[in-house]
């Protein structure tokens, strides 16, 4: 097998979170990574950080449809923990430039943007659920992200029917929408 | 048809659940409803984000999960930095401060050396040396007139500005000693200073005179505590001696400082001479110095600038034999004054940074911190 072809399967696999895509990225690129952070004045806990929002990154991009990869992973991964954790020092006024380990460093700009605009929808929402107090909270996670059908959400959450069960979900999805949307359009205004 | 019906044929209608002519028939709906039409792109956009959210959730979490499993079987480095791994990262992350803090110090040490060689002077034989003498000496005379001047005039304005007028007319009847334990107005004296006063004052050497109240007092172990209650008080950050948790060793050199006198601050030398005070009480210590009336209360100290104990009292009929409350007891004063809230912030110090001076240089840093305490 040709090591592009293994590494699109990877990718394959890693757009799914098969757990042993993700795991053979983890494991071959996390000591790179570790050791770019902590040569540049970051904690081990900082690389685990940073080496995780990389994940999330080429993750996403990843499960979006247009997605192709023109470098290795390796690469890629490198680049973007690079530019994260440059940013987090440029934060925190300690920048330093990195001594490059890498020779290749390929552009990552636009992939950060994207992600950066996933990060502040992804807060809203989670800013959202968490603002709707129980049982709301439950029943939308139960229905939207465990993806339970309604008849097992009845039962789980002691509903007679159905009906009343999709009664209560309904309202509480209406609140949700309302706390999200009023966010999600401050936030597009503001950019 | 109803809102939570349409609802859900809407999600079913984006999720691709319907069969083709229910979803033509939808279709048709869409076209001719533009409420309906713009409740299905609303919808559309809302459920991308809360799928985003949760795929995002379950990601992480397995990215958790498998670096816990990774780290367990070794497969990743946990860098827990030990040993030289930990300095090298230290050493990384602090350089910067670590080589300015140094340039600092090498330009301070400079100027200073070039400071020294520049105004100190040449030395031109003997003749000289003993002129600078007796010059120093007229000098020093002078000053001490001056300071004696200032220190009267201190009092005398302190006299005025003090609101009682009372302290000055009724007759003191308590002397003692007492030094500070806190920069911020804590001082340590003998309980049988203090015990019979309403009104208490403490003075420096300098002159400046201050109102205090009594804090903490224990009879049984003869230790007061006093808060400065002075508005014209300002808190000095750090005392330059600590005070010592441990005892110290017999024969090991003290001394103390004190106000025997009514108006001048004195030094007195001497030795640990046993560490058990009269008749065995565990309390307290013996140390052969000189003492009088009004050293009580004062602080005797080790080589080092550590106070060791409370000097509290001395046999009648023997010469020589005076007692000091051992310091550890200051300790256990500060600790039971804590359990009042208010005095919580009290902080004492064990580290003197006075080891390695010798004794003049010490009795200078010490002297302000020493105040005789009056009472009526």
């Amino acid at each position: 097998m040709k090591p592009e072809n293994s590494e699109k399967e990877i990718l394959e696999g890693l757009a799914v979170n098969d757990r042993k895509s993700v795991e053979r990225i983890y494991k071959d690129n996390f000591n790179m990574v570790q050791s770019l952070i902590i040569n540049n004045n970051g904690s081990a806990d900082d690389a685990k950080d940073v080496f995780q929002e990389a994940m999330i990154v080429l993750y996403e991009k990843a499960r979006s449809g247009n997605f192709e990869l023109n470098c290795q992973i390796k690469t890629f991964v490198y680049s973007v923990c690079r530019r994260l954790w440059l940013k987090r020092l440029q934060q925190q006024n300690r920048y330093s430039s990195p001594g490059d380990s890498m020779a290749e460093v390929v552009q990552v700009d636009d992939d950060l943007e994207t992600h950066e605009q996933r990060n502040a929808e992804f807060d809203m929402m989670e800013n959202a659920i968490n603002h709707l107090g129980e049982p709301c909270k439950s029943l939308l996670e139960a229905f939207y992200l465990q993806k339970q059908n309604m008849q097992m959400i009845a039962a789980q959450f002691g509903y007679t029917n159905t009906d009343n069960a999709k009664n209560q979900k309904y309202k509480c999805l209406m609140r949700l929408k309302k706390i999200f949307f009023s966010q999600y359009k401050n936030g597009k205004s503001d950019g | 048809m109803d809102d939570i019906k349409l609802l859900d044929t809407v999600e079913r209608y984006i999720r691709g659940e319907m069969k083709p002519d229910e979803r033509l028939q939808f279709e048709q709906l869409r076209k001719s409803n533009s409420e309906v039409d713009q409740l299905v792109v609303e919808h559309t956009l809302f459920l991308q984000q809360i799928n985003h959210f949760g795929e995002r959730k379950t990601f992480r979490s397995s990215l958790n999960d498998i670096h816990t499993d990774l780290t367990e079987q070794g497969k990743i480095d946990s860098m827990k930095l030990k040993g030289k791994a930990k300095i090298v990262y230290l050493w990384k992350r602090y350089k910067r401060v670590t080589a300015i803090a140094a340039s600092i110090a090498g330009i301070t040490a400079l100027a200073i050396s070039a400071l020294v060689v520049a105004v100190a002077p040449k030395n031109d034989g003997s003749n000289v040396k003993d002129l600078v003498h007796k010059v120093q000496d007229e000098v020093r005379g002078i000053k001490n007139d001056q300071e004696a001047l200032k220190k009267d005039q201190k009092q005398i304005i302190d006299k005025i500005n003090n609101d009682s007028k009372s302290v000055i007319n009724t007759p003191i009847r308590y002397n003692g000693t007492g030094f500070l334990i806190d920069g911020k107005g804590y001082l340590i004296t003998n309980a049988h200073v203090v015990k019979n006063s309403k009104n208490i004052y403490i003075q420096n050497n300098k002159g400046d005179q201050y109102k205090v109240k009594v804090v903490q007092l224990d009879i049984s172990r003869d230790i007061a505590i006093l808060k400065i209650t002075d508005k014209n008080y300002k808190p000095t950050n750090g005392l330059p001696y600590g005070i010592k948790k441990s005892g110290i060793g017999l024969a090991e050199p003290i001394y103390t400082l004190g106000f025997p006198r009514n108006d001048e601050i004195v030094y007195g030398e001497g030795y640990l001479s046993a560490k058990t005070g009269y008749n065995g009480d565990t309390l307290s210590c013996q140390i052969a110095v000189a003492a009088n009336p009004g050293n009580s209360g004062g602080p005797v100290l080790d080589q080092n600038g550590e106070i060791i104990g409370i000097l509290s009292n001395k046999e009648i009929n023997q010469e020589g034999a005076v007692f000091a409350i051992q310091s550890k007891y200051i300790y256990n004063a500060i600790e039971e004054l804590k359990k009042d809230t208010s005095y919580r912030s009290v902080k004492v110090i064990s580290n003197s940074s006075l080891k390695g001076m010798n004794k003049q240089q010490q009795v200078k840093k010490i002297q302000d911190y020493i105040f005789m305490v009056k009472g009526d």
